[in-house]
């Protein structure tokens, strides 16, 4: 009997909340649920690395864990909104589609294989300088050049401007002029 | 607008809340268009004709701002005698050479003053302004100079100037010549557009333009992407400029970009074609010093001729002591461009094997990239790739499961390509600014350390950096002196050793000789004794506190809440402001005062920092002998112009014409009603030619009818870009579960598709398949006498990550923009077919089927 009374359609209209949006739809599970904001151990300010408009982030952390990412109400670009891509970003950055691990596809390969970072970071140092020696120009036409065509880059536009400054500065006292990023297309 | 960027929208909801009234122009009715007080659909790739003859209506009717136009356009001054327009050339402007398929720029010129543009095609002049070798052929032509937008202009001589606009050559009557074609009934046959609803849109704009309202235009990409597409902001910024929209509140021509920083990797470029802060690269020239260099690219008046001290502080901040006065501050370590090295010559390099390595950095060309194809088989000609993302891309794994394995056109086997796939840190897991699409840094700061083995761009780029060092250390080589005098020596904190991406942002803001942070890129000097990474962002660093981390609430700040981040140029919110006073320094009404002089303070105050030398007088008359900005009278608001004004008319930097000129696209099955040539006779299509990248007849050519509709493509709320950081997400891929295609009842009865089921849609360069929604909000048009029926592509797409589907960009072609190479992916002709494309083997024989059919070869459309 005392289940029956506790149907949550009965309490509705038996209480003082007939739509269900308040206390009735309430259960003693969810009286005591806290949002994942309420306990977290800091909050740090971000900004949405979706497009370009800039929405203000408030990124919830709690155990050295990212656990929530709303919208910042104190933006005055976004005022706390957040779109479907940026009130996604907890699950772009935590989710289960994120890869962890340098994955390397040597040569004729037909599949991946783990490789050490900085196994990588050596190989690829020794692949930049073979291949901006080898297609190195001192001149073109007679005209000084002093590049290579051997290497380009291509991305920018999703990085901070303190990544694309160390890209164009590094590449280009390597030679490399073949530095673009998604301005063009 | 209130599909990509739904977070700004609100503010055009605010305006409309308080009377705006709202245009839409769109081929598609979206989102935006519900919301909007008008919507006016047309055909993809006419808008230079739909703003034209908005221009049109504005000169014939004096609809423009008289006062504004007189005093801060050049709209007095006259041009040369030997220009001559389309109209009067059967569609080219004069100047052009067949042979090259380039134009000179000389007949373009101001009468009596050689003027240079600082923004463009500035390499173009240096032989008039250096001396030495002309221009090396269809190289330097094709170089891009057009990210240096709003920058602009170098005079030698005085031009000759009307102010009653009377004389038959000054720029106004040229304008009036050129734009009295772009008639309502034109706009009818061009963009589809009946003549009542283009009116109500020119009685809109018109009536809420002037002293007390101004308009604002917005766009994306569906202006950019085009042959033309440079032309289409050009009409844009002149209509604006006529209407007095330019530089106050509520104006502008608003550039809304999809990428987070996509702002801040232009500002500070990633990009050939730039050096950071819009300085260009150099072209190679003989017996190229600093002093040739600045005399060829820099101005005489206005804020460009400060170049020298915005290169040389840049090269001290990259090579510090090593740079001297007796090396010429290392001038000579900066690479040469001969030519354009734009992504798209780089993938036919690869193609040819010359080029061998490859970085992506957040980037996904083998879906992203128009001609989505070529991009892949780039990549299987490398010797390198190293791609740097979140998730397994397609630009990481074509080499195992992309569409020429599934055909049998490349085999894993035998493809040599070796891959590094290196897991990036997200924007949670890293310090460092964006910078969004109002020019305004915002910092982030990291909230955890990254997992396994992703690590930030700094860090690669930083580590990379000093491995190669260490490698190199002790080459006597020439060619590694610029890699080891380079400053790279960065403070490194937590368990990671991560670069510290403030001292990084100290190291672009800049510091002086005794290594104090500079305020302002007003102090910088040409003698080596300051230091600036990049002189526009010179200040963001100011008193050495993070200014991009400020986040004063904007509900305790005024409507400019300039205290929340940084925008450059020196926290101005809105670029030019000057001009939102008249000449004597006044507001041109209350209701839209912004900056004014105040007399009694003698300096020029008010909500914005004003874009202006804050005690200049609006009386200011510069002495005869003055040089950069002290040479701009009190009333020139455009202070990077040489002449201080907005140019209605580019006597130089554009390689396709002073004035904007409609041309169909590349693709099109219409006629150029306008002038005899059909497409923009300097678009950049031969470096692509052959039978990956084929093209397709236009107008009246036979076999157009092959190709009877016309493709748009676009994004969605719930993906973003090529899907590298959407289709990954369960919650967005619930959204939008794979590729679809919009068109209309009309079409889908026409071609038995059905909502729900497939559709093939082909070009000369690939078929794809997509589902089907059949929709009213795609509306078939009328078009010289037809009916014209439009595909809508969504591009987010391909066979990887959660939400799955054929990539829109197999479809485009490679043909670009001539002064920014960018590809023109916003409208192209195609035809559509019910059901689900072959395999991959017989999709291949489907398109040479429909090339066969339209008789096309590796010559088609690549004509002038």
């Amino acid at each position: 009997m005392k289940r029956w009374l506790n149907w949550p359609v009965l309490r509705q209209f038996a209480s003082t909340d007939p739509s269900g949006r308040g206390a009735a739809a309430k259960s003693r599970t969810s009286a005591n649920l806290s949002p994942r904001t309420a306990d977290a151990d800091r909050i740090v300010k971000s900004v949405c690395p979706y497009c370009a408009v800039g929405c203000g982030q408030n990124v919830y952390v709690r155990g050295e864990r990212v656990t929530h990412i709303e919208g910042d109400p104190d933006s005055p670009v976004s005022r706390g909104r957040l779109c479907p891509k940026g009130s996604a970003s907890l699950q772009l950055t935590t989710g289960p589609g994120r890869e962890h691990r340098v994955l390397y596809r040597r040569p004729y390969g037909t599949d991946w294989e783990q490789l050490d970072l900085d196994t990588a970071l050596d190989m690829i140092a020794d692949r930049v300088i073979k291949a901006r020696g080898e297609y190195w120009q001192w001149q073109q036409d007679d005209v000084r050049t002093r590049r290579t065509m051997g290497f380009a880059s291509l991305g920018g536009a999703t990085l901070d401007n303190e990544e694309n400054y160390l890209i164009k500065k590094l590449f280009t006292a390597l030679g490399a002029v073949q530095i673009e990023n998604q301005a063009r297309v | 607008m209130a599909e990509c960027h739904p977070v700004g929208f609100q503010w055009v909801m605010e305006a409309k809340a308080r009377g705006a009234t709202v245009i839409h122009v769109d081929p598609r009715f979206t989102r935006t268009s519900a919301l909007a007080d008008l919507h006016v659909p047309l055909r993809a790739g006419t808008d230079i004709a739909f703003l034209g003859g908005i221009v049109n209506y504005v000169l014939a009717n004096e609809k423009y701002f008289h006062d504004y136009v007189v005093h801060y356009t050049n709209a007095a001054s006259i041009v040369t005698e030997d220009y001559a327009g389309p109209a009067d050339m059967d569609g080219f402007f004069s100047g052009f050479d067949a042979e090259k398929r380039h134009y000179d720029f000389h007949t373009w010129q101001y009468e009596g003053a050689e003027v240079q543009a600082a923004s463009g095609e500035r390499d173009l002049e240096y032989p008039d302004r250096a001396g030495g070798d002309p221009p090396s052929g269809s190289g330097v032509r094709q170089a891009g100079r057009g990210e240096a937008h709003g920058s602009g202009g170098a005079s030698s001589g005085q031009a000759r100037t009307d102010p009653t606009l009377r004389h038959q050559r000054t720029v106004f009557q040229i304008l009036k010549r050129h734009f009295a074609d772009y008639t309502p009934e034109m706009v009818e046959q061009v963009c589809g557009v009946p003549p009542e609803k283009f009116l109500r849109v020119c009685e809109y704009l018109t009536e809420n333009s002037g002293r007390e309202r101004t308009s604002a235009f917005v766009y994306s990409v569906g202006w950019t992407q085009h042959t033309v597409g440079v032309q289409y902001i050009r009409t844009a910024s002149i209509l604006q400029t006529l209407l007095g929209n330019i530089g106050r509140p509520g104006g502008g021509i608003l550039a809304l970009r999809g990428h987070a920083s996509i702002q801040g990797s232009t500002d500070i470029p990633t990009l050939f074609n730039l050096l950071p802060g819009y300085i260009p690269m150099p072209h190679a020239h003989a017996n190229q010093d600093r002093a040739a260099f600045l005399a060829a690219e820099g101005t005489d008046k206005g804020y460009w001729a400060n170049m020298g001290a915005y290169l040389t502080s840049l090269l001290k901040a990259w090579w510090g002591p090593a740079a001297t006065p007796e090396n010429d501050f290392c001038f000579d370590y900066l690479p040469r461009l001969t030519g354009s090295h734009s992504t798209y010559e780089t993938v036919m390099a690869q193609t040819r094997r010359e080029c061998v390595g490859y970085f992506l950095y957040g980037e996904n060309p083998a879906v992203g990239s128009a001609n989505a194809k070529l991009q892949r088989l780039g990549m299987a000609a490398l010797d390198w790739l190293v791609v740097r993302d979140f998730s397994l891309i397609e630009s990481a794994t074509w080499w195992k499961d992309g569409p020429e394995i599934e055909s049998g056109e490349l085999s894993t086997r035998e493809i040599a390509t070796e891959v590094f796939f290196l897991p990036a840190a997200a924007h949670t897991e890293k310090d460092g600014s964006f910078t969004n699409t109002q020019r305004m840094l915002q910092w982030h700061h990291a909230a955890v350390e990254p997992e396994g083995d992703a690590r930030s761009d700094l860090w690669f780029t930083y580590y990379l950096g000093k491995r190669i060092r260490e490698k190199l250390t002790g080459s006597t080589d020439d060619r590694d002196r610029p890699l080891l005098d380079l400053t790279w020596d960065y403070p490194v904190h937590g368990p990671l050793d991560e670069p510290d991406a403030d001292a990084v942002l100290a190291e672009i803001n800049g510091a002086d000789a005794q290594g104090n942070p500079l305020s302002s890129y007003e102090q910088l000097t040409d003698d080596g004794s300051t230091t600036c990474g990049c002189w526009i962002y010179c200040g963001v660093r100011a008193g050495g506190a993070n200014q991009a981390a400020r986040r004063e609430p904007g509900d305790r700040q005024n409507w400019v809440a300039n205290q929340w981040g940084w925008a450059w140029p020196a926290n101005r919110r809105i670029l030019y402001n000057r001009a939102s006073a008249d000449p004597d320094g006044r507001p041109w009404s209350a209701r839209k005062a912004l900056v004014w002089w105040d007399s009694d303070e003698q300096r020029w105050t008010g909500h914005d920092v004003a874009d202006f030398a804050a005690t200049k007088p609006p009386d200011y008359q510069p002495p005869s002998d003055a040089h950069g900005p002290a040479a701009l009278a009190g009333t020139e608001p455009f202070v990077m112009q040489d002449d201080g004004k907005a140019w209605l008319f580019a006597p130089a930097g554009l390689v396709d014409g002073p004035l904007p000129a409609h041309y169909e696209p590349q693709d099109s099955p219409f006629e150029n009603r306008l002038y005899p040539q059909q497409r923009n006779p300097v678009r950049q299509v031969l470096p692509f030619k052959g039978k990956h990248n084929r093209m397709q007849p236009s107008g009246a050519q036979p076999g157009t009818e092959v190709f009877p509709y016309v493709a748009t493509t676009y994004r969605l709320t719930e993906h973003h870009t090529a899907g590298g950081m959407s289709r990954w997400q369960p919650y967005l891929a619930e959204l939008q579960p794979e590729m679809f295609c919009e068109i209309s009842p009309e079409l889908a009865a026409q071609r038995g598709l059905t909502h729900l089921g497939w559709a093939t849609i082909v070009t000369a360069r690939a078929a794809i398949e997509a589902r089907v929604l059949v929709t009213e909000r795609m509306s078939p048009i009328a078009v010289q006498g037809r009916t014209l029926h439009q595909v809508g592509l969504p591009y987010h797409w391909g066979h990887n990550g959660y939400s799955t589907g054929d990539a829109a960009n197999e479809l485009a072609a490679l043909s670009l923009d001539p002064n920014v190479h960018i590809q023109e992916v916003k409208a192209f002709a195609c035809d559509i077919r019910p059901g689900r494309r072959p395999d991959a083997a017989g999709t291949a024989e489907l398109v040479r089927e429909y090339q066969r059919r339209a008789g096309i070869t590796d010559e088609t459309g690549t004509e002038i």
